[in-house]
């Protein structure tokens, strides 16, 4: 089942990835052929099958300390942001 | 207008249905996912480290006191506790939110099917249903002030372990809801798992409200409330929005589905458009964390820390004491309240009657703390547990009450000089001869004196004026310096008068 | 003999012997980058002053008699690993300008072992590729043929070591990214069993598949590097608290009694008929040897390829969230709003197969098709872990191709992605089901390597060492190094 244009562009925000009027299409040609490709999942038999949403079967999470253990390092940290001020991540402002 | 028409006769007409969402910050010393300090009011982005900021490669690992957070208040609600739950992501695109999703729980929550009991302003009991409560993560922070046109965020909140607390559409009133976020609050503070600051944020409330007509099976369309950070907005926030709905439904129309944000200083729900478009988050299974296992010695071991829990100290008051369950309920709104309540109690003795006040002990004690104390501590915006008359001090006070050193009038007095210094009450009495007239011959001294000093009431009230008797008490008491004993004095002046 | 002719067990010996210095290695690998690099393109970040450093400090360890088996051997890290004050890029514009604050754990542990790191190696744009041709730095070139794609992701890592640049290097292998390269070029590949090794500090790309491990020349050498980067890490909640066995001890033993599983399914129309030859002849030798050798049948496993496609987009579209231009990494100039600077960050900042991936995962998580394509997907995982565990109960090891063809032209795939990801229809299983896997060296097509795959049980990396140890002992493919790299 091919994926539309409006298919495609909907993912593409939901994602908040800017694909161009050029793009486009290619987009929707690779995408669709990589879903009707995927369909053939359908022909597994999987009524009674438990999803495995991990190799490590029966292992449990690790449980860790009520600690702080880390100390501020924003300084260090902050060097790698494109846009800072006041030790703010700065962004185009948001009206809520 | 529509709003006045609906508070009438209307309403009766309509059914309100409400859920409630509340989101509450644990109390742990470090975050859910890393280990760094959640400490609120720190200066921006210096709780943040890189799990917290999401930066490539960096992995969360569960912290174990918030998994027994939830535990305990599982028990406390009488919940099922799930012995494999699941962490989900929720994605979502918002600058607050670093990894662009936040690691909740979704299909396999930690805590469901619990209950917590409300007490109505009829004083009758009603159970609200708790679907279910599971761990999350805390966004972040934004600031838009100051910043020209930018905003800015802060990632100190980010991490932070939250315990969000849905419950069943079982609320039928603003009045209800507001009853049952007070137990959710004062539960979480007894447990010790929030600390309850809603200014802080660290205790958070959504609304899911709705109507449909009486007697109606379906559930009408709701809209969800946001931004409501103190009981008295969560009932006006309610009420407006009920209103509404009614207008909204009796005109003909429909009820959206959307998230509306409660203004308070209009009082009134506005629609976010902002968030109107609606987010598919694609919940999966977080496959950086594994399933949460619970077992029951972790249970059992998190059982043996639960503390009384407010309705059975409520009730042990109500058995022990003798209060009225109203009362009992006040007196139990937090362990600060209660604990502060019993110590005055058992400085008092449990078993002292103040004779000639018709009251025990333990129900002095109450209309004090619940009446003079609490008026102080609210005008002076403080909590109990820095009350500036400490339960030994009070307790003092009430026994010369209940000993009639000084009557319930003066102690006020009393009251308010304990309150602004730190003498106890025996020192305060001594120091302005507070004490209590009750040697009968002094008293009848005085009524005989004012007797003469007034004859023509006198005569007025054997004439038939019955409402003078108040005038002579007045008169006596002024000529006492207010220090008569009442009970004596009302017998006293009622004989004479004959 | 060269030094870059030596193997890591070699260049040990050599130094504990003082025949030379790690210095001296150090400066022999910069050499080589400088003058042979440039054509492969397998280098992104070269750490001159850092490696001197690292070097001088191993020579004054080995002075001092303090060395261990690793000490002052020289090694690549893919980009893909956090390296701490250097450049970590993940072959992506998106992190061109990124200087990683923190070491991986990986990258500790080799460091902590003594090791020299030489620079970071070129890889497949966030790891998603199978030749090497989507990194923002251009494709890296196979040593063996310049106009053939060295496999992917770790393709950079895979072309360092065949071009005997660096003697070994890590790598990461999600779908194949160290297997199917390593057969491409000629080199030994390990993936070890997912948990064996930490994934902190290794930027994700698809969380329960992705796993890091080594290109070496040896399977000898590969048992070195991995014993010094396995283990439990307290930072990774998917890391296995199992301990780590003496991989080199376990290397001579004995193949005698092996029970290999030839996998029926991997002899498919796909495969190319003399590289299925150059397998069957290396399952002669395991049979020399004392092997035996049956016929197993897993039959899902056909569907390895689309189960991934919806796993691996699915978790990636997540993992690839927080880039977003925000706190560090590449952000479009002068965004009209919030919006804009995501969408324009992102679709400016991500390649093209990047988009394509975290569309696809997007779409397939989302509202009304979750069921039908994740929760499906992975219910097909789940058959497809029951089939190798139901084989591994009648054999010890399964072995076929690593790859359906030997290296493939520069640009011949790149139009068409399920072509591309047909790539990785033998490695995939392994990934899916968790399970740890090798490739090693077993012969030529047009002067092109050819890979044969082992996969184990869980924790089975001693036996998987052991079985290739024992092949390479018997044969010589594994020595050959490309016309010019000699």
């Amino acid at each position: 089942m091919s994926l539309t244009r409006k298919d495609v562009e909907s993912i593409a925000h939901l994602a908040r990835l800017e694909i161009t009027e050029q793009e486009m299409p290619a987009y929707v040609g690779s995408l669709s052929s990589i879903i009707d490709f995927v369909e053939q999942l359908n022909r597994a038999q999987t009524a009674d099958v438990e999803p495995m949403a991990h190799p490590l079967a029966g292992q449990t999470q690790r449980l860790r300390a009520d600690e702080v253990t880390e100390r501020d390092e924003h300084e260090r940290f902050q060097k790698n942001a494109p846009l800072v001020e006041a030790a703010l991540y700065l962004v185009p402002k948001v009206i809520e | 207008m529509a709003l006045a028409r609906a508070a009438g006769v209307r309403v009766m007409e309509w059914e309100t249905v409400i859920g409630l969402e509340v989101h509450a910050q644990l109390s742990t010393h470090a975050k859910i996912f890393s280990g760094s300090p959640t400490a609120f009011g720190a200066a921006p982005n210096t709780q943040a480290n890189l799990v917290d900021l999401g930066y490539p490669g960096v992995l969360p690992v569960l912290n174990r006191e918030a998994v027994r957070m939830a535990v305990k208040f599982g028990l406390a609600t009488g919940a099922s506790i799930a012995s494999r739950s699941i962490f989900a992501r929720k994605n979502y695109f918002y600058p607050d939110l670093p990894k662009g999703y936040q690691i909740s729980q979704y299909e396999r929550p930690v805590v469901e099917e619990g209950t917590l009991d409300i007490l109505l302003e009829d004083g009758s009991r009603k159970t609200i249903g708790i679907t279910r409560a599971h761990l999350e993560e805390d966004a972040g922070k934004s600031l838009h002030e100051g910043l020209r046109s930018f905003s800015g965020i802060d990632l100190n909140r980010a991490g932070t372990p939250l315990l969000e607390i849905v419950s069943e559409p079982d609320l039928r009133s603003a009045k209800e809801a507001v009853a049952y976020l007070k137990k959710v609050h004062t539960l979480v503070r007894y447990l010790e798992i929030c600390d309850g600051n809603m200014q802080e944020g660290s205790f958070r409330c959504d609304a899911n409200v709705s109507v449909r007509r009486a007697g109606e099976a379906k559930l009408g369309t709701r809209a969800e409330l946001k931004n409501i950070n103190s009981f008295r907005f969560v009932e006006k926030a309610i009420n407006y929005e009920v209103a509404r709905q009614i207008e909204v439904l009796e005109g003909g129309g429909r009820v959206v589905q959307e998230t509306r944000l409660y203004d308070p200083d209009k009082d009134e729900t506005r629609s976010m458009r902002s968030k109107e478009e609606a987010n598919d988050y694609r919940y999966f299974p977080d496959p950086d964390l594994l399933p949460l296992a619970i077992d029951a010695a972790m249970i059992a071991d998190v059982r043996r820390t639960l503390p009384e829990l407010p309705d059975e100290k409520a009730q042990r008051f109500g058995r022990d004491y003798g209060l009225s369950a109203y009362d009992a309920g006040v007196l139990t709104a937090s362990r600060e309240i209660a604990d502060y309540y019993e110590s005055v109690v058992r400085g008092l003795g449990k078993d002292a009657k103040a004779a000639g006040e018709q009251l025990t002990a333990p129900k002095l004690a109450a209309n004090w703390v619940m009446g003079e104390l609490s008026g102080a501590l609210n005008k002076a915006g403080l909590e109990i547990g820095v009350s500036r008359i400490s339960s030994k001090r009070l307790a003092g006070m009430l026994a010369r009450i209940a000993d009639s050193t000084i009557s319930g009038k003066i102690a006020k007095e009393v009251f308010e000089a304990m309150w602004s210094e730190e003498r106890d009450a025996d020192a305060i009495i001594e120091a302005r001869g507070l004490k209590q007239i009750t040697d009968s011959g002094a008293i009848e001294r005085a009524v005989d004196e004012c007797l003469a000093a007034n004859p023509a009431q006198l005569a007025d009230y054997r004439a038939g004026k019955e409402k003078l008797f108040g005038f002579f008490v007045g008169q006596v008491m002024k000529a006492t310096g207010g220090k008569a004993n009442p009970a004596q004095l009302n017998e006293l002046l009622k004989r004479k008068l004959k | 003999m060269s030094l870059h002719l030596h193997t890591i067990a070699q260049l040990a010996e050599g130094l504990r012997a003082r025949r030379f210095s790690s210095v001296e290695l150090a400066r022999a690998c910069l050499a080589r980058i400088a003058a042979h690099d440039k054509p492969l393109n397998a280098f992104l970040t070269v750490m001159e002053e850092e490696a001197l450093a690292a070097a001088r400090a191993a020579d004054a360890a080995i002075a001092a008699g303090r060395a261990g088996p690793l000490t002052g051997i020289p090694l690549a890290h893919k980009d893909i690993f956090c390296t701490a004050g250097t450049r970590t890029t993940c072959g992506s514009r998106m992190l061109d300008n990124f200087v990683s604050p923190y070491d991986a754990t990986v990258v500790e542990r080799w460091k902590a072992a003594g090791t020299v790191l030489i620079g970071k190696t070129n890889m497949d744009e966030f790891a998603m590729g199978s030749s090497n041709e989507t990194s923002y730095y251009g494709p890296v070139r196979n040593p063996w043929n310049r106009d053939c794609v060295p496999g992917g992701s770790s393709g950079g890592s895979a072309a360092a070591v065949a071009a005997r640049l660096v003697p070994a290097a890590s790598g990461t292998d999600t779908g194949g990214s160290i297997r199917q390269p390593a057969a491409l070029v000629g080199i030994t590949g390990l993936k070890p069993t997912y948990g064996r090794v930490s994934r902190y500090g290794m930027i994700a790309f698809a969380s329960s598949l992705d796993q890091a491990g080594v290109l070496a020349q040896t399977a000898e050498d590969a048992a070195l590097l991995l014993g010094a980067m396995a283990g439990f890490d307290p930072r990774d909640s998917t890391s296995v608290d199992e301990p780590v066995p003496d991989y080199v001890a376990a290397l001579a033993r004995p193949v005698r009694g092996l029970r290999i599983g030839l996998l029926k399914e991997f002899f498919d129309e796909g495969l190319e008929p003399r590289n299925a030859r150059l397998v069957r002849d290396a399952l002669e030798v395991f049979r020399r040897l004392g092997a035996e050798t049956v016929e197993v049948s897993l039959p899902n496993l056909p569907l390895s390829v689309p189960t991934y496609y919806v796993v691996a987009p699915a978790e990636c579209s997540s993992n690839l969230s927080r880039y977003d231009g925000v706190r560090f990494g590449y952000r479009a100039e002068n965004p009209r709003d919030l919006l804009d600077l995501y969408k324009r960050s992102r679709g400016e900042g991500f390649g093209p197969e990047v988009k394509r991936r975290i569309m696809t995962g997007t779409y397939v998580l989302s509202a009304g098709y979750y069921d039908a394509y994740y929760l499906k997907a992975q219910k097909v995982r789940q058959l497809i872990s029951e089939d190798f565990r139901r084989a591994f109960a009648q054999v010890d090891v399964l072995m076929g191709p690593t790859s359906p063809t030997p290296a493939f032209r520069i640009g011949a795939k790149v139009d068409d992605p399920i072509t591309m990801y047909l790539n990785d229809i033998y490695t995939i299983g392994a990934n899916l089901a968790g399970l740890p896997a090798i490739s090693v060296p077993c012969g030529f097509v047009d002067e092109l390597p050819v890979g044969l795959q082992i996969i184990g049980p869980f924790f089975s990396e001693a036996r998987l060492l052991n079985a290739a140890h024992a092949f390479q002992k018997e044969t010589q493919w594994h020595s050959r190094v490309p016309r010019g790299y000699e």
